[in-house]
């Protein structure tokens, strides 16, 4: 009977010292896309997303040098719960190493924390919160193609320099639409404007007529809209009923995706000011690989910026999983050696990610084309300034991230 | 208090969309007995109709208008015959569970070939630009929708309330065995009433794609709002519908003057309240 006892016992712990061994530095990767899969922000995200992931895995050549890197997708449907629950069933269940993507703040958010308890990899590309590199940063976040913070300042900026000085915002009422509102006022309170009302509105309104009489009475020379995709593609096209902008009041698309001045139309779209990192027309490197995304896209639309930062952010990644010789599985770990790593990939360009996670590239003012001026299904776009990747993000010296403060 | 006189006639607009909706589902229900879950993918499929019509046929609003409602109320009549038919005198659960399946298959066929985000459709130049009424910049198109969903809405009550076909279909719903007897086909009466039930989801559908985007979920997000209207009016009554979809269509303005953060709930809160005080709606009889 001892016998067995103490067999079993040596039995158990050879295994636990081969699974330990199994589990240290090896080299396979999982890694899983969350994002809306089905809702307002499906288009901009969503199975693009997925796309932009796999062809970051075929690109990279991991495979071709031993690696085995999974791709799973979820739908967390833009609900904090929801994504919580896929994000621990990956990490606990299918040994999930990164989690990409997820669209939507305050869904962002809450992974943001499940990542870090898990120690896993949360490569943040649909989000827009300055929140997730400032006073919710996390040793395992890197937050890769825009935020709130930039937002804010290229367009908020320039419209205010354009003379600008009013404003009224037009706020979805969650993390995301709190945080832009936030960062906005201060651009515009800083450059000598004023913020003079504002009003929240229910996330996945279909009807803003309410809202924009008040933006109208307001007389604010500027409506800001601080949210995002369906919202702000509604509320545009219904200003435009309103007679707003001919009426004298500027809009401020804060956040505009290719895929929302697709959906408003350039007719209705056209004029409007925004800010972007990347669109698919910049230059040769974009255009190549838009194209090839766009071959394999259901509608054939070229990727957006959220897409694109997937990708690009995945490539990052394979890039220090490489320099490590193998994954650690230790969501810390990778990402510092992220940090150490200059960005340079040919969608963003070069750049760095920063400490706290932030990672800078040169982001983009934009205006819509005309009608008249597109030559094409997905032309929309001309550039008119660029604001260089060390002024456009949060400076570290304001960053209110625990990470800097060691 | 201009700015309410605003927000009051803006109530309106979305009123109207409500009330035709909450009709459709009140034809159907008070005549065929079917809560029809599908009635907002309905709705979304007659803004699709007046969007291919346009783009692929050239053909424009004022023709959508009469043809987006035949061509998906045609197809409700199939769901009707194929389908819905069978669940006639079972209880009303099935029939709901079907019609939300095939809303969600709707729906999901069109999101996994047109996206999310939609399609734009703009207003036809005849109903372009605006007039200032002094309390605020009333855009003429929402003008008309107001007008003409409340013809439309009038001529539904009309048609079943006061005519000798409303008649039938009434006492065909009361006793189908006895007006069968009177050499009537009832069984047809009811595919075309579903039929006409559809046709006015598809018609609020065609109205509204001008003001919203042409998206798969434009129903889905609705109809939700428009069964809290039916069941605060009283399942199966016309008029109780119309009139609720209306005014609830301005007590959800008026919230978004107030306390706009609750704009997409005082409907429910409402609903609660009535259930709670009267179980039947408003103008509902007791079953």
């Amino acid at each position: 009977m001892k016998n067995t006892i103490s067999a079993l016992l040596l039995g158990t712990a050879i295994a636990l010292s081969v699974a330990s061994i199994a589990s240290a530095d090896d080299k396979v990767v999982k890694i899983g896309v969350l994002s809306d899969q089905s809702g307002l922000y499906a288009d901009l995200a969503g199975p693009g997303s997925t796309l932009a992931a796999q062809m970051a895995i075929e690109d990279s050549g991991l495979k071709a040098k031993g690696w085995t890197i999974d791709l799973i997708s979820g739908d967390h449907q833009n609900k904090p719960d929801i994504g919580t629950t896929i994000a621990r069933q990956w990490f606990d269940v299918d040994k999930v190493d990164t989690v990409v993507d997820v669209p939507n703040s305050g869904v962002a958010l809450a992974v943001n924390n499940v990542v870090k308890e898990k120690n896993g990899v949360y490569i943040n590309s649909g989000a827009a919160t300055s929140d997730l590199t400032n006073a919710q940063c996390s040793p395992n976040t890197v937050h890769w193609t825009y935020d709130t913070y930039m937002l804010a300042h290229a367009t908020g900026q320039a419209l205010v320099k354009a003379g600008g000085d009013t404003w009224f915002f037009l706020t979805a009422d969650y993390a995301f639409g709190a945080a832009l509102e936030r960062d906005t006022t201060a651009v515009v309170t800083a450059n000598g404007g004023k913020v003079v009302g504002g009003v929240k509105h229910p996330l996945n309104t279909a009807d803003f007529s309410s809202f924009l009489l008040q933006a109208q009475a307001s007389k604010a020379k500027i409506i800001g809209l601080a949210n995002a995709g369906g919202d702000t593609t509604n509320s545009i096209k219904q200003a435009a009923e309103f007679g707003i902008v001919k009426g004298g009041q500027k809009l401020a698309a804060l956040l505009l995706f290719l895929t929302d001045v697709k959906a408003i139309g350039l007719e209705t779209a056209q004029g409007l000011n925004f800010t972007e990192t990347f669109y698919w027309d910049l230059n040769d490197n974009t255009r190549a690989f838009s194209k090839r995304f766009s071959a394999r896209m259901k509608n054939s639309a070229p990727p957006t910026m959220v897409q694109a930062g997937v990708y690009a952010g995945l490539m990052h990644y394979f890039k220090a999983l490489e320099a490590l010789g193998g994954n650690p599985h230790d969501g810390a770990k990778v990402v510092a050696k992220m940090k150490t790593i200059p960005t340079d990939d040919p969608l963003f360009g070069k750049g760095e990610v920063e400490a706290n996670g932030r990672v800078t590239h040169d982001a983009y003012l934009f205006e819509v084309k005309k009608p008249s001026e597109s030559k094409g299904p997905w032309d929309f776009y001309t550039l008119v300034g660029t604001v260089p990747g060390n002024q456009a993000f949060t400076p570290l010296d304001k960053s209110t991230c625990a990470l800097l403060k060691k | 208090m201009q700015a309410l006189y605003a927000q009051l006639l803006v109530g309106l607009i979305n009123g109207s969309f409500y009330a035709l909706l909450s009709l459709g589902l009140a034809v159907i229900f008070g005549m065929l007995n079917i809560i029809n879950f599908a009635h907002g993918a309905l709705y979304m499929m007659g803004a699709f109709v007046a969007y291919f019509l346009l783009n692929l046929g050239g053909i424009n609003y004022w023709w959508a208008l009469i043809i987006a409602p035949v061509v998906v109320g045609i197809f409700g009549m199939i769901l009707e015959r194929t389908m819905l038919q069978w669940l006639a005198g079972l209880d009303h659960l099935y029939g709901l569970l079907l019609t939300f399946g095939i809303a969600l298959i709707v729906q999901g066929v069109f999101q996994n070939y047109f996206g999310s985000s939609g399609l734009p459709y703009s207003i036809p130049d005849q109903l372009k630009g605006g007039v200032n009424l002094g309390f605020m910049f009333l855009p003429i198109y929402r003008g008309w929708v107001v007008v003409f969903s409340l013809v439309v809405c009038l001529a539904t009550w009309f048609l079943i309330e006061k005519t000798q076909l409303g008649a039938y279909l009434r006492a065909a719903t009361e006793n189908p065995t006895l007006v069968r007897a009177f050499g009537i086909n009832v069984p047809r009466m009811i595919t075309l009433t579903y039929g006409l039930g559809v046709g006015l989801a598809a018609l609020a559908g065609v109205l509204s794609a001008p003001i919203n985007q042409v998206r798969p979920l434009m129903g889905a997000d609705l109809i939700i709002v428009v069964f809290a209207v039916v069941v605060i009016g009283g399942m199966g009554s016309i008029m109780g519908s119309i009139i609720t979809g209306f005014a609830l269509g301005v007590i959800e303005g008026l919230t978004k003057y107030f306390y706009p953060e609750a704009s997409n709930t005082v409907v429910f809160v409402l609903m609660v309240v009535v259930l709670l005080v009267k179980p039947t709606g408003l103008t509902g009889r007791a079953a």
